[in-house]
């Protein structure tokens, strides 16, 4: 137990400021929020996360928002397991035909107001996957998105600033 | 080299009618009549060999019909064996009756290619979901990649359980975590578990059908992202294929940066895993700690390479990103700190009895078992399966050192874990030998293009263990057939048999153990 006190302490704080927003990072789409719930999202955002078909390297950085260097916590954001608490969702990877309904009835799932968001190069366009018989490319294909957070994959601060500014916070 | 392994199996089919395939690069092969495709099997089980993959082709841009393929190993001894087969009859015999690893790799086959192995006992389709149009065969060259298709009403047949207070538990394929999707069904009796059917097939891309489309050059970023945590080992494994089949030349500088990203890809896949796994035991500090660690590795790739995860950094002929002399010295600072942190960590994984409560004995995946499945990589380590293909068939630099590779026969969550933190210590040192070794020159050559219908064979051993690549060049310039299979492909079943007898909430645990690539399974 001790050798875990001192670790922690050594280890100290290691959350890092997070970098201006790269505004060619983002694509926002669509409608935006009125103002009132611009307001309630604002300062606690929970996120279902859904991978519609990704390779998984958008997932390793979006672990990597979670972690003490980034620290998403400390915006508000959270990661729920039901779509029911969700206000956000957050979607990787080309939409993959045999990922298609659960993805659609996850977004069904999710109550009013929702915000969705896709990231990564395959969720804007389907990326080096593009459109076929097993991929349906953009997530935008599939459900109404938001914004969308570009980079293969975008980086832990990247994502942040995305979903930051989605919400009207950066 | 000799092949004396491969000799002792030909005994047993002497006087068959079998003739060398002249037209692989990187393996031995053979064609064999359909007929004997099983008595193969056969004479290769009974000497040892395990059957590393199963998959077909369609060579009719060739002037030919379709073909099946099974690959055996032993140690460093690989071997092709291919049957053709006629397209109005594509039918060809079950290797089931001698491999498990058979069943997925031919439900596969039949799914996605409409070639059936006859005497197969379980033909339910495999990545191909009930809503798919029964006729639809991806993998044929006469199937329209390119049109959506329809969804149809259809039905999968599940394995089922009865009996007084048997229930049934479907998770997936949305997980609760951040994760990749997939489902399992678990029948259980309170919480015991007595029986789990995994169910893939949900990122099923078309990756395999989209090579096809590409060329040879385009093909390496759709490798790079065919399991997006294993890209250099994927990259790499694609272009030593296409390298083998047109006998390019790497300059030796290459072959030494590449070792270095696929150990870094390594360590920074480890340390993510090891503190993933504490972290389902609610051992949350250890996840956090190696969460840092592993960060440290990701910038510094970033400083140095140019991407955090280092994806495009292999290419063909070489790597695209060379390392400075500055470069060397961050790189051997940030593993000298790594590894000073690590080891305090790891005193502090042997010292906690309540994570060992949860690690040992629990998803215990028998030697015997893990050797009829033929698994790979580090689960095969922890379970008494010594191959490392670093090793066993070490590919440039890795025939100029000494790779340690470590062996536990326990088999449970903690061995997959110590294994790990083992590869760890093992990579940071080879890392420090390659990079003191690094030899000068070029980091890029022009690579050839294959000749119309070689095949290059490679083997890659990425963090999760064996990785294949068979590339069949096409007319003009165009890959005909590329074949991927990542260790996830065969070890997946392996977690099927770990889990028997386990509690269903220690089933997140014993997965993050495992932790195999959806991505990479169902491509």
């Amino acid at each position: 137990m001790l050798k875990i006190f001192r670790q922690i302490l050594r280890t100290g704080v290691v959350t890092e400021e997070l970098p201006l927003v790269d505004e060619s990072k983002v694509t926002l789409t669509g409608a935006r929020l009125n103002e009132e719930v611009m307001k309630r999202f604002a300062n606690s955002l929970t996120i279902r996360f859904v991978d519609a078909g990704s390779c998984n390297a958008c997932e390793l950085e979006l672990n990597a928002v979670n972690n003490p260097i980034y620290d998403a916590e400390r915006f508000g954001i959270h990661f729920t397991a039901s779509p029911r608490f969700a206000d956000m969702l957050l979607v990787t990877g080309p939409v993959s035909r045999n990922m298609e309904v659960a993805l659609k009835r996850t977004y069904d799932a999710i109550p009013h107001p929702k915000l969705v968001v896709a990231m990564g190069v395959c969720g804007f366009n389907g990326g080096v996957f593009g459109e076929s018989y097993a991929s349906l490319g953009s997530v935008g294909n599939v459900i109404p998105v938001n914004a969308y957070i570009h980079g293969c994959p975008p980086s832990p601060a990247d994502i942040l600033n995305g979903i930051l500014r989605v919400i009207g916070r950066k | 080299m000799k092949k004396d392994k491969i000799k002792e199996a030909f005994a047993g089919l002497v006087g068959a009618d079998i003739t060398p395939d002249n037209a692989h690069r990187g393996v031995s092969a053979i064609n064999a009549p359909r007929e004997l495709f099983s008595q193969c099997a056969g004479a290769f089980k009974d000497a040892g060999f395990r059957l590393v993959a199963e998959w077909a082709l369609d060579e009719t841009p060739l002037g030919r019909g379709f073909a099946v393929c099974a690959a055996y190993a032993h140690k460093k001894e690989y071997i092709v064996v291919k049957s053709s087969l006629p397209i109005d009859d594509a039918v060809f015999p079950t290797l089931t009756g001698k491999y498990v690893a058979a069943f997925r790799f031919e439900r596969q086959i039949h799914s996605l290619f409409g070639i059936t192995a006859f005497g197969h006992p379980d033909l339910r389709p495999w990545i191909k979901h009930e809503d798919w149009p029964a006729g639809a065969f991806p993998l044929r060259k006469n199937f329209n990649a390119s049109a959506k298709m329809e969804r149809v009403k259809g039905e999968y047949r599940w394995i089922r359980a009865e009996g007084e207070g048997v229930f049934e538990i479907a998770v997936g394929p949305v997980h609760a975590g951040i994760i990749e999707p997939g489902h399992f069904r678990f029948q259980s009796v309170g919480e015991d578990i007595i029986n789990l059917e995994t169910r893939f097939g949900y990122v099923h891309k078309g990756i395999e059908k989209r090579f096809e489309e590409l060329s040879f050059e385009g093909g390496v970023k759709l490798a790079g992202r065919v399991s997006g945590d294993t890209t250099v080992a994927h990259s790499l494994a694609y272009c030593r294929a296409i390298e083998t089949a047109s006998g390019s030349v790497v300059p030796r500088r290459a072959h030494w940066l590449r070792a270095v990203f696929l150990e870094l890809e390594r360590i920074a896949n480890h340390l993510g895993d090891i503190g993933a796994i504490c972290n389902d035991t609610a051992f949350t500090f250890m996840h956090y700690q190696m969460a840092i660690l592993r960060e440290k590795i990701l910038k510094t790739n970033y400083k140095l390479f140019g991407h955090r995860l280092t994806m495009d950094v292999v290419t063909l002929g070489g790597v695209r990103v060379d390392i400075t002399d500055g470069g060397v010295n961050a790189l051997l600072v940030l593993l000298d700190e790594m590894l000073k942190e690590f080891e305090r960590l790891v005193k502090i994984y042997e010292d906690n009895p309540s994570l060992e409560d949860r690690v040992y004995s629990t998803g215990i995946l028998a030697p015997d078992i893990a050797a009829e499945l033929g698994v790979v990589g580090f689960v095969g380590r922890a379970s008494g399966q010594a191959g490392d293909a670093r090793i066993d068939c070490p590919f440039t630099p890795y025939d100029e050192f000494i790779v340690k590779a470590p062996l536990l026969r326990s088999g449970d969550v903690h061995a997959r874990a110590w294994v790990r933190i083992e590869e760890v210590r093992e990579s940071v040192r080879l890392i420090r030998e390659l990079i003191g070794t690094l030899p000068s020159g070029l980091f890029q050559a022009k690579c050839l293009t294959p000749l119309e219908g070689v095949a290059g064979f490679s083997v890659v051993e990425g963090w999760r263990g064996e990785i294949i690549y068979w590339v069949q060049a096409g007319r003009d310039g165009v890959i005909n057939r590329c074949m991927v299979r990542d260790p996830s492909s065969v070890n997946w079943l392996s977690i099927e048999q770990a889990i028997k007898g386990n509690i269903v909430p220690d089933f997140p645990l014993c997965n993050k153990s495992f932790n195999q690539s959806y991505s990479g399974h169902d491509l």
